[in-house]
């Protein structure tokens, strides 16, 4: 074959335009993985923007938005969000109550006072603790923390927000620890420099200097911590309980939106029906609240990377 | 313990009393030696060059005089540094915070906090626990004062330091290091990043400040240690090959290591 | 008391308050110490709690061999820990690719424009979405648009979209410590894009990439939400058909299309009952389940730790 080419000053002519379009080709497989995440993320958006138009023909927008009764599956169903959303936004105050402080001290304890041995230990601990999937500690919430709370408490029901929000905490602990820490080690060591040289302590410096030169990207651990405990399921549907209630009392049960979405799917709705499009309508609201606080929390984290 | 087993210090014909002085200093980072028997006299108030080729040890023994080294793992002195001749700094029951309330530091690269300029300069003394606001107004005026700021923030006091310019920034460090009123400040190369005419600034500023606090500056630019040290020791490969009067060092360099490093065959 | 110790380097009022401040900062010290210990000791407390609870069930083989039940203490969890592995195994064999590629394109040939923007933020955005929702794409896209139904590939598929930012950001992590200089020798000698990529970049950094994947495939593994809302069963009594037949063509595929139920949702059945001998079995589950992710945590934590010592450019 390669005689009958007739450039000889350049026999390697047609192995090389070969290569040209396999070169052409793989870049354009690569460019078609790369837009499946564009794919993804518009799938989320018509599945749930489309069925949530045809729940928003039936019931009215400004019932969802204000109403305080969610009975979906009663004989006169309301539509109102508000009970749904009393139940993920109490768990979430709950998660974080825990989790910031416990977090934040974690991140200052190992970025700026934990030799460099502890740290590498306590790093992988940490991911391990992340690790834990959250149907097991639902378990925990449900079967030892509340039975220990009610020791204390004898008039604690068996479902309720305060262990199921206390165990989310736990669980999201290794997600803002180890954003703040990967914030706070940022910080250059001459700002810290500066600092010893005052006179300061280690926590003087940790706190009137490292931490107000990491505070945003700390700030962007809380939200994408809240996010996350706004999301999160399993814990709270099995701890939390599965009753819509307009409440915002930590120590009652109350349903949260992923609870509600998960009850619903476990039984058996047709799909069409204007139960099914409800957790739809729920999902939209979930999402919109997750991603406001994610655009928040990436832009909050793209500035203090531009700082230094 | 120690005897001043150096020539250096006999050659150095100081009118001045001695504000600190380096007896047989060795510095190790891990198993390697850094500096080596190091011995020196540093005259009060008076500026003090150190200089020499990079990776001589100058930085390093620098920041042995604020125990800097202390925030690092694997880190060992042996010898000692005498404050006003009584205090060996380097002694273990010695805390470095103590030291550093004493002898503040300047850094290469301007590092102000991320704090208005007021708060850059108060830091230090609330730091040290001090919160009367009429005592902070007036140290903080009089540390500007002294860094020659003072009229070019004046009214900008609750800004951001960060807005301030790369030159207004290193002064701005300087009136740090002073508000506490230390015995001693160190400079480490403190106008490498800055340009020639924020440079000439903080040089005047300088031969101002020695008026009331000793000096010791590290710098690798030759010109500058002439141009306005009163003392200049040449480093080379972990030890102190020549401590002289800075004119006396420029005529007539003693070492034949010191003659070629001026004449720039080496470093 | 402990007595202020300070040598006369400063003055007694100096000294005094040095001692204050440096107590405070023995007190926070072991503040964050108190931290560390509650949230570790806390959770190594549920987990032996977990265990002990669970053991009854555990030190019994048919535990791992028996089918679900009414009676607690004939259920066991076959159709689960099989549904587990056939479900992980799509997602391997659909994420890891696809995740790699697009690794690849972010960080090797993307282009500053508004496009590589528009995938960058949209992977860390797709990160931060809830994995219920993932749940719910797949309900509408992969259930009732494609008509895969409930089955092994669509649990398969949801969850390879739900950790498919995670493969993409540590195969980019992986790709950027790669230094540019193997990338220009392997040029300099007449290598096209492709090859320097195939040859030496990818080869250099499946470590990382390895790290990364075993870290998603352990979320999948623990994953429970996305699989409920896709309508998962969790009483299944049978298993899926093997992959493997006796007689030609010696390969099945009909176990991706058949109905299944996995660790995680098996728990949670269990878990939901009020029936305390379930709650027995609930307890063995979770401690297989954690086993099996702690395990693969564990092996992804060595892994990276050798390759952090093993590389040294």
């Amino acid at each position: 074959m390669a005689l009958r080419d007739s450039t000889p000053l350049n026999p390697w002519r047609r192995s090389r335009d070969r290569q040209r379009w396999t070169e052409r080709a793989i870049e354009l497989l690569l460019l078609l993985a790369a837009l499946s995440s564009i794919a993804t993320l518009l799938g989320i958006l018509y599945v749930l923007v489309g069925e949530s138009l045809q729940f928003f023909q039936q019931v009215s927008l400004w019932e969802f938005i204000t109403g305080t009764r969610w009975t979906p599956l009663f004989g006169d169903p309301k539509y109102g969000i508000w009970p749904l959303l009393s139940g993920t936004l109490t768990t979430t105050f709950v998660a974080l109550l825990i989790a910031i402080p416990f977090g934040t001290a974690i991140a200052i304890y190992s970025s700026e006072f934990a030799p460099a041995t502890v740290r590498e230990i306590l790093k992988p601990l940490l991911e391990l603790l992340a690790g834990v999937p959250s149907v097991v500690y639902g378990y925990f919430a449900l079967l030892v923390v509340t039975p220990l709370l009610q020791q204390v408490l004898p008039w604690l029901p068996g479902f309720n927000m305060i262990s199921a929000g206390a165990v989310m905490g736990l669980a999201i602990i290794p997600l803002v620890s180890s954003i703040s820490e990967d914030a706070m080690q940022a910080v250059p060591n001459t700002l810290r420099e500066g600092s010893y040289a005052m006179g300061a302590t280690k926590l003087q410096t940790a706190l009137k200097v490292v931490f107000p030169s990491a505070i945003s990207g700390i700030m962007s651990a809380y939200i994408l911590g809240t996010s996350r405990a706004l999301g999160e399921t399993m814990i709270v549907t099995i701890a939390a309980g599965l009753q819509p209630t307009l409440t915002f009392n930590p120590f009652e049960q109350a349903a949260t939106i992923t609870a509600y979405i998960v009850q619903v799917s476990m039984g058996d709705l047709p799909h069409g029906t204007l139960q099914y499009q409800t957790i739809f309508a729920a999902g939209l609201t979930l999402v919109l609240l997750t991603l406001v606080l994610n655009i928040i929390g990436h832009l909050l984290t793209k500035r203090y990377r531009e700082r230094y | 313990m120690v005897t001043s087993s150096s020539q250096t210090m006999q050659r150095l014909d100081s009118q001045f009393p001695i504000k600190a002085e380096v007896r047989s200093l060795d510095f190790y980072y891990g198993q390697s030696q850094v500096l080596n028997d190091i011995n020196l006299a540093i005259p009060d108030r008076q500026i003090t060059a150190l200089m020499g080729p990079s990776g001589c040890g100058k930085t390093t023994l620098l920041r042995c005089f604020n125990r800097m080294h202390d925030l690092y793992p694997n880190n060992r002195y042996r010898g000692e540094i005498l404050l006003d001749q009584r205090h060996n700094i380097l002694s273990p029951t010695i805390d470095p915070i103590e030291v550093r309330m004493r002898i503040g530091m300047v850094f290469q690269k301007p590092n102000p906090f991320p704090k208005s300029v007021y708060e850059n300069v108060a830091y230090g003394l609330r730091v040290q626990g001090r919160t009367q606001r009429s005592d902070l107004d007036e140290k903080v005026e009089a540390a500007l004062k002294s860094a020659a700021l003072w009229h070019e923030v004046k009214d900008r006091l609750k800004e951001p330091a960060f807005n301030l310019s790369g030159g207004q920034q290193q002064r701005l460090c300087i009136a740090r290091a002073l508000v506490t009123n230390p015995d001693l400040v160190l400079f480490d190369e403190p106008t490498s990043a800055l340009d020639p005419m924020s440079t000439a600034h903080i040089e005047e500023l300088m031969r101002q400040l020695k008026a009331q606090v000793t000096i010791l500056i590290v710098t690798h630019s030759l010109q500058q240690a002439a141009r306005f040290s009163d003392y200049a020791a040449f480093m080379y490969l972990g030890k102190l090959v020549e401590f002289q009067k800075t004119t006396k060092l420029f005529a007539e360099p003693q070492d034949p290591l010191t003659q070629s490093y001026l004449s720039g065959s080496v470093g | 008391m402990l007595a202020a110790k300070f040598s006369d380097l400063i003055t007694p009022q100096l000294g005094h308050q040095l001692h204050q401040r440096k107590l405070l900062n023995l007190g926070f010290m072991v503040m964050g110490l108190v931290a560390i210990m509650v949230a570790l000791f806390t959770l190594a407390a549920l987990i032996i709690h977990m265990a002990m609870s669970g053991w009854p069930r555990l030190s019994t083989w048919e535990f791992f061999t028996a089918f679900a039940s009414r009676r607690p203490e004939r259920a066991g969890i076959l159709a689960a820990w099989v549904g587990s592995l056939l479900v992980i195994s799509v997602t391997a064999i659909v994420a890891v690719p696809i995740g790699v590629a697009a690794g690849i394109y972010l960080e090797e040939y993307a282009r500053k424009n508004w496009l590589s923007e528009l995938i960058e933020i949209n992977v860390t955005n797709l990160a931060g979405v809830p994995s219920i929702i993932y749940g719910l794409l797949a309900l509408g896209v992969f259930v009732y648009e494609f008509k895969f139904g409930r089955s092994v590939l669509t649990a398969g598929c949801t969850l390879a979209l739900l950790i498919l930012p995670i493969v993409i950001v540590t195969t980019r992590e992986s790709l950027r410590s790669i230094p540019q200089m193997i990338r220009e020798a392997a040029y300099a000698v007449g290598a096209t894009q492709w090859q320097v990529i195939w040859h030496h970049v990818l080869p250099y950094s499946i470590g990382g990439i390895l790290t990364g994947t075993i870290i998603g495939l352990s979320r999948a593994i623990g994953e429970t939400s996305s699989l409920i809302t896709i309508g998962a069963l969790t009483f299944i009594a049978f298993l899926p058909e093997s992959p493997f037949q006796g007689k030609p063509p010696f390969v099945s595929w009909e176990w991706l299309n058949s109905p299944f139920t996995v660790m995680p949702i098996q728990m949670f059945n269990w878990v939901s009952r009020p029936n305390p001998e379930f709650q027995v079995n609930a307890a063995a589950a979770g401690t297989v389940l954690m086993t099996m992710t702690l395990l693969m945590n564990g092996f992804a934590i060595y892994l990276r730790y050798r390759l952090r010592q093993g590389i040294k450019w």
